[in-house]
């Protein structure tokens, strides 16, 4: 079976630092046509624009085609065709699939279904694995090492799978963390007791103020609507957490802002041009890093 | 001395004893034996030294296959399985709960690719002692009190 990414935990260690050493050559000469022969196919069962823009930006970037669909109405998914149907008929016209579901699991599934490889780009609040990896090759960049990180993640931590695959990425490299979150959203048992079995040192409070200064990176995540039931629980906690420009007086001069994006309200615009601000890179570097996944599983490099 | 069985015995068959009082229909259930026609006696709320109360099932001339150990185990991890023939205990297995699990329980999930397509659940077990499981598919957890027999 080919080698597919669905969750952050099918990489080692080893693998994640090549995809880091990938993502910066890429970066330093972005334009390398490594997949001129390949197709591959961008699912999205689930509308996102940003993540298939930037993995569209980097299969063109690497000189390899583009087929797929960025909503199901005007496919046989919507004449109720399977999940499993789908990607059977997908791989028979592809080397690759990036595929976004709303359905968790969805990717694990279509892994063990297709005759390519697979790379999830989000199933439902399960797990993001690019996603991770751009953060990881974000904080690498900007503090010049993984090992023994302080992050402080503000906003959702119950629902934010980014949250999620970031601390179980951060285990290989004894990250230290911060949870900021109102009780609503604090981070779910299961991901406790995953730091405490990784002798991970964190902590968590309600007050962004707390540890600000002793903080590596911010980590901003936005508190999505989609996923409360309760819209009273939503308006009561939407505006608790916002970062703003006077807060980061006095924090650490290597301290940077990250934050998956799209950002509402939760980081004020008036952070935008403070140099702590790096969110937009951050981005970018989501395109350097796709390249390295998506030609470090089809062996091209 | 107590001569008087409680759950009478059988000739050939299985015995699966030391089964928690709370187990016992789920167990019934999770090994098909609603539509059997092999004499079946149960028993349950027995007093037990080691449990306090226990449930028995008593299955006449039938071999409960090793592979349903594994259901058996995951609501019932301190279960006793004795094999009689002509009224003697020809075997006796204890039960143990398997690293993984495919089928038989439901993702506690709702929007799990397992309830949603038609994919058989698997788990693996993250922790034996209180059976709880982590779908292979959604990496969510589902602990025993939210076990729901599939088939």
């Amino acid at each position: 079976m080919s080698k597919s990414l669905v969750s952050i935990n099918d990489f080692t260690k080893e693998e994640i630092l090549k995809i880091m050493d990938l993502a910066a050559e890429f970066e330093a000469h972005p334009n390398q046509k490594l997949l001129c022969d390949k197709v591959i196919a961008t699912l999205f069962f689930e509308p996102s624009t940003r993540t298939r823009l930037s993995f569209e930006s980097a299969i063109n970037r690497l000189g390899g085609r583009v087929i797929g669909f960025s909503d199901t109405s005007n496919t046989s998914v919507s004449k109720g065709e399977t999940l499993h149907d789908t990607i059977r008929m997908v791989s028979n016209y592809t080397d690759m699939i990036v595929m976004r579901h709303y359905i968790e699991g969805a990717a694990r599934y279509a892994s063990e279904c297709a005759t390519v490889p697979v790379v999830n780009a989000g199933d439902g609040s399960n797990q993001h694995p690019s996603q991770t990896l751009l953060d990881l090759y974000s904080i690498k960049k900007t503090q010049g090492r993984l090992e023994d990180i302080h992050i402080m993640v503000v906003g959702d931590l119950k629902y934010g799978r980014t949250v999620h695959s970031l601390i179980q990425a951060m285990a290989h490299f004894n990250g230290r963390f911060t949870f900021v979150s109102p009780p609503e959203l604090e981070l779910p048992e299961e991901y406790k007791i995953f730091l405490r079995e990784h002798s991970m040192d964190f902590r968590e409070t309600t007050d962004m103020n707390a540890y600000i200064r002793d903080a590596d990176i911010i980590y901003m995540t936005r508190v999505q609507r989609e996923r409360f039931s309760d819209l009273m629980e939503y308006e009561r906690v939407k505006n608790a957490y916002i970062l703003k420009d006077n807060m980061l007086e006095g924090t650490k001069p290597n301290m940077r802002i990250l934050h998956p994006l799209p950002r509402v309200n939760e980081i004020d615009t008036s952070v935008d041009s403070n140099p702590k601000a790096y969110y937009f890179e951050q981005a970018r570097n989501g395109v350097f890093t796709r390249m390295a996944i998506i030609s470090y599983l089809l062996g091209v490099k | 001395m107590k001569t008087v069985l409680e759950v009478s015995a059988i000739e050939n068959g299985t015995v699966i004893d030391h089964i928690p009082s709370g187990s016992l229909f789920k167990i019934l259930n999770i090994l098909e034996l609603e539509n059997i026609t092999n004499r079946i006696t149960f028993g349950t709320n027995l007093e037990s030294k080691r449990m306090g109360t226990k449930a028995i099932i008593k299955i006449s001339d039938m071999e409960v296959p090793q592979e349903a150990l594994n259901k058996i185990a995951i609501f019932a991890p301190m279960a006793r399985v004795n094999y009689i023939k002509n009224f003697e205990v020809v075997k006796k297995l204890s039960v143990s709960v398997p690293d993984t699990l495919e089928g038989s329980i439901r993702c506690a999930n709702p929007i799990c690719v397992t309830n949603q397509e038609r994919v058989l659940p698997k788990f693996e077990v993250v922790d034996k002692e209180k059976v709880t499981l982590r779908c292979h598919y959604c990496e969510k957890i589902t602990t025993q009190e939210q076990f729901e027999i599939i088939k």
